[in-house]
């Protein structure tokens, strides 16, 4: 990152090769813009759009305003989401990070197996989501059918199913960022650590942790956002069940984390709600993209301070 | 004396550390386990003896993975056909258009070319539920809803990620090497491909193996934009086996799992070094 900016001022010359480039932007931008164009800018700009309309079909979308926000607000099933999701990412990323840290410190030993041990605890995080949920829900239902219940008919061992599946996920994710940062601490600190005399908790508090500050910001903020954006695990485990009824006869999905909920008023049985389910979408983007610049901000601050 | 005596310590105790870690790892093999395990095993016992070695009685042989590929009136071969053919063809463009197009936005670096970066950067952090029906729209209307033409809508949402990470490394080489080509006699071309190209072959490298994970593993955007009747990947196969949960054959769905399964391991086996680089180089974006 350091030759930013003296690459960019060096280019204020604008070189005759620069020059014979733009002949060809055509080639090397033509077909990333236009794709990005088609895959995400007008879409993006169409979302927004539509969050504020009424329509069933985006041909005869009605301009209403903010009537969609409202509405969406004032989901019972929207707002259980929400708390649902903040309590599990929240829950998940302090469990994920607990363990995470203490496998790679425990791989940064100099313990016989290290590599092998490395190599097993990331291997679940290239299966996808969708495959987990169902191994996972093969066991979950072998154990509990002994008592017999099942994860799809409580849902406090939807939420800790739901948690035991993402933590054996991303534990070796987040394990590898935080080996790369504990490699990286100063040998010549711990060793001065050592002759000064310090315990191996003093030492481990007071040089290692403070050193890997930056591993840490970014292994919290990616389990709490995987946390806010989880959706084919959610799908796939549990699906949302069980259901409770409300007086008014709307129904509660359980389990159904954020996303999950936009997904089921998108394509759910009520087709008038879809642009509710923009709205709610649209919700659901703000917070996120909220996360990202939180994050970024503290990165930044971090990258200031070494 | 003293010294030698908390240096064997030291040895016994990193051996029980590494026991003891070695158990952790047996445990946490488990899950994949009990896939092999179940997908031999017939159907009934696979709920009722979850964690049982097949006997006599539930061993099923090959059975489960004859009965799977027609599973769900689709050929499993053929979603797994579909997923490598997406996969491929959609992460050999992403690496293609997107090093080109960061090279020329590193390089040119006009306000438009900034533009476009930060339009890159800020499609990082946009979740896809935000542009998901919209986005299905519009692949529907430009005919994109097929497996030949669906690279174009992942080029299209992937390319944040990618352009960010080639920029990145193209700002670190020096221009001088390209200069001295220009000098040469190249054009902007030639020299993006046989100079730029192979010096980035790094990124490439960390690029393609982050996309190969997104677009195997996806689910969500093939479900809504493909036509799921004539065209599955592994994923909505899979899901598509859950959703008639109860009437399925378990023993059967295991069996489809672990073939899933055993590519992506395979895979990881091979490229472990630059899967964990990958991985961490695309961390950092968070």
């Amino acid at each position: 990152m350091k030759n930013n900016k003296s690459n960019f001022s060096a280019l204020k010359k604008k070189p005759a090769k620069i020059r014979s480039m733009r002949k060809w932007s055509w080639l090397f931008m033509g077909p990333v813009v236009v794709c990005f164009a088609i895959g995400f800018i007008w879409p993006f700009i169409q979302g927004i759009y539509l969050s504020l309309c009424k329509f069933r079909l985006i041909k005869d979308a009605e301009f209403i305003g903010f009537g969609n926000y409202g509405r969406a607000l004032a989901d019972p099933s929207f707002n259980r989401a929400f708390w649902y999701t903040a309590l599990f990412a929240i829950a998940s990323l302090i469990i994920i990070n607990i363990l995470a840290f203490t496998v790679a410190y425990l791989l940064t030993q100099g313990i016989k197996g290290s590599n092998l041990f490395r190599t097993v605890f990331f291997m679940p995080n290239l299966i996808g989501g969708i495959v987990l949920g169902y191994i996972w829900s093969m066991i979950f239902d072998g154990i509990l059918s002994r008592y017999g219940t099942s994860i799809l008919e409580n849902s406090t061992f939807g939420f800790w199913g739901l948690i035991i599946l993402v933590c054996w996920q991303q534990i070796g994710y987040m394990m590898i960022i935080y080996i790369a940062g504990l490699q990286a601490v100063p040998e010549d600190m711990l060793e001065a650590a050592k002759i000064d005399g310090a315990s191996k908790w003093q030492t481990l508090f007071k040089v290692t942790i403070p050193n890997i500050m930056p591993s840490i910001t970014i292994c919290t903020f990616l389990s709490l956002t995987n946390g806010f954006k989880l959706f084919d695990q959610n799908l796939a485990l549990t699906g949302g069940l069980p259901i409770t009824i409300l007086s008014d006869g709307s129904q509660i999905k359980q389990t159904e984390m954020l996303a999950l909920n936009i997904f089921n008023t998108f394509y759910g049985q009520n087709t008038s709600a879809t642009g509710v389910a923009q709205a709610k979408a649209v919700l659901f983007f703000i917070l996120v993209a909220a996360l990202g610049l939180i994050q970024l901000r503290f990165t930044r601050r971090k990258e200031v301070q070494q | 004396m003293n010294t030698a005596g908390s240096l064997s310590a030291e040895r016994r105790r990193k051996t029980v550390m590494s026991i003891v870690l070695a158990l952790v790892c047996i445990v946490y093999m488990m899950p994949v386990l009990s896939v092999v395990v179940n997908s031999f095993k017939e159907n009934t016992y696979v709920k009722t003896d979850t964690f049982a070695l097949p006997d006599e009685d539930s061993f099923a042989g090959l059975d489960n993975f004859e009965k799977g590929m027609t599973f769900g009136n689709y050929p499993f071969w053929k979603s797994a056909g579909y997923s490598a053919l997406i996969t491929i063809s959609s992460t050999a463009l992403i690496l293609i258009c997107c090093s080109m197009g960061a090279w020329y936005i590193a390089r040119v670096d006009s306000k438009l070319c900034r533009i476009i970066y930060y339009l890159c950067v800020f499609s990082m952090v946009v979740p896809f539920q935000m542009v998901m029906y919209t986005l299905s729209k519009t692949a529907d209307t430009l005919k994109l809803n097929t497996p030949w033409t669906i690279p174009i809508v992942y080029l299209g949402f992937g390319a944040g990620l990618a352009i960010f990470m080639f920029v990145g490394f193209v700002k670190s080489i020096p221009i001088e090497i390209e200069e001295a080509a220009s000098i040469d006699g190249c054009g902007p071309v030639r020299t993006f491909f046989s100079v730029v190209l192979p010096m980035l072959k790094p990124t490439l490298i960390s690029v393609g193996i982050l996309e190969i994970m997104w677009v195997w593993n996806d689910y969500l955007l093939p479900y809504l934009v493909l036509d799921i009747n004539d065209y599955r990947t592994i994923p909505i196969h899979i899901q598509y086996l859950k959703g008639s949960y109860g009437t399925v054959d378990l023993g059967a769905t295991m069996a489809l799992i672990l073939l899933s399964i055993i590519p992506v391991i395979v895979f990881y086996l091979i490229c472990q070094k630059y899967i964990i680089k990958g991985v961490a180089a695309g961390a950092v974006k968070g």
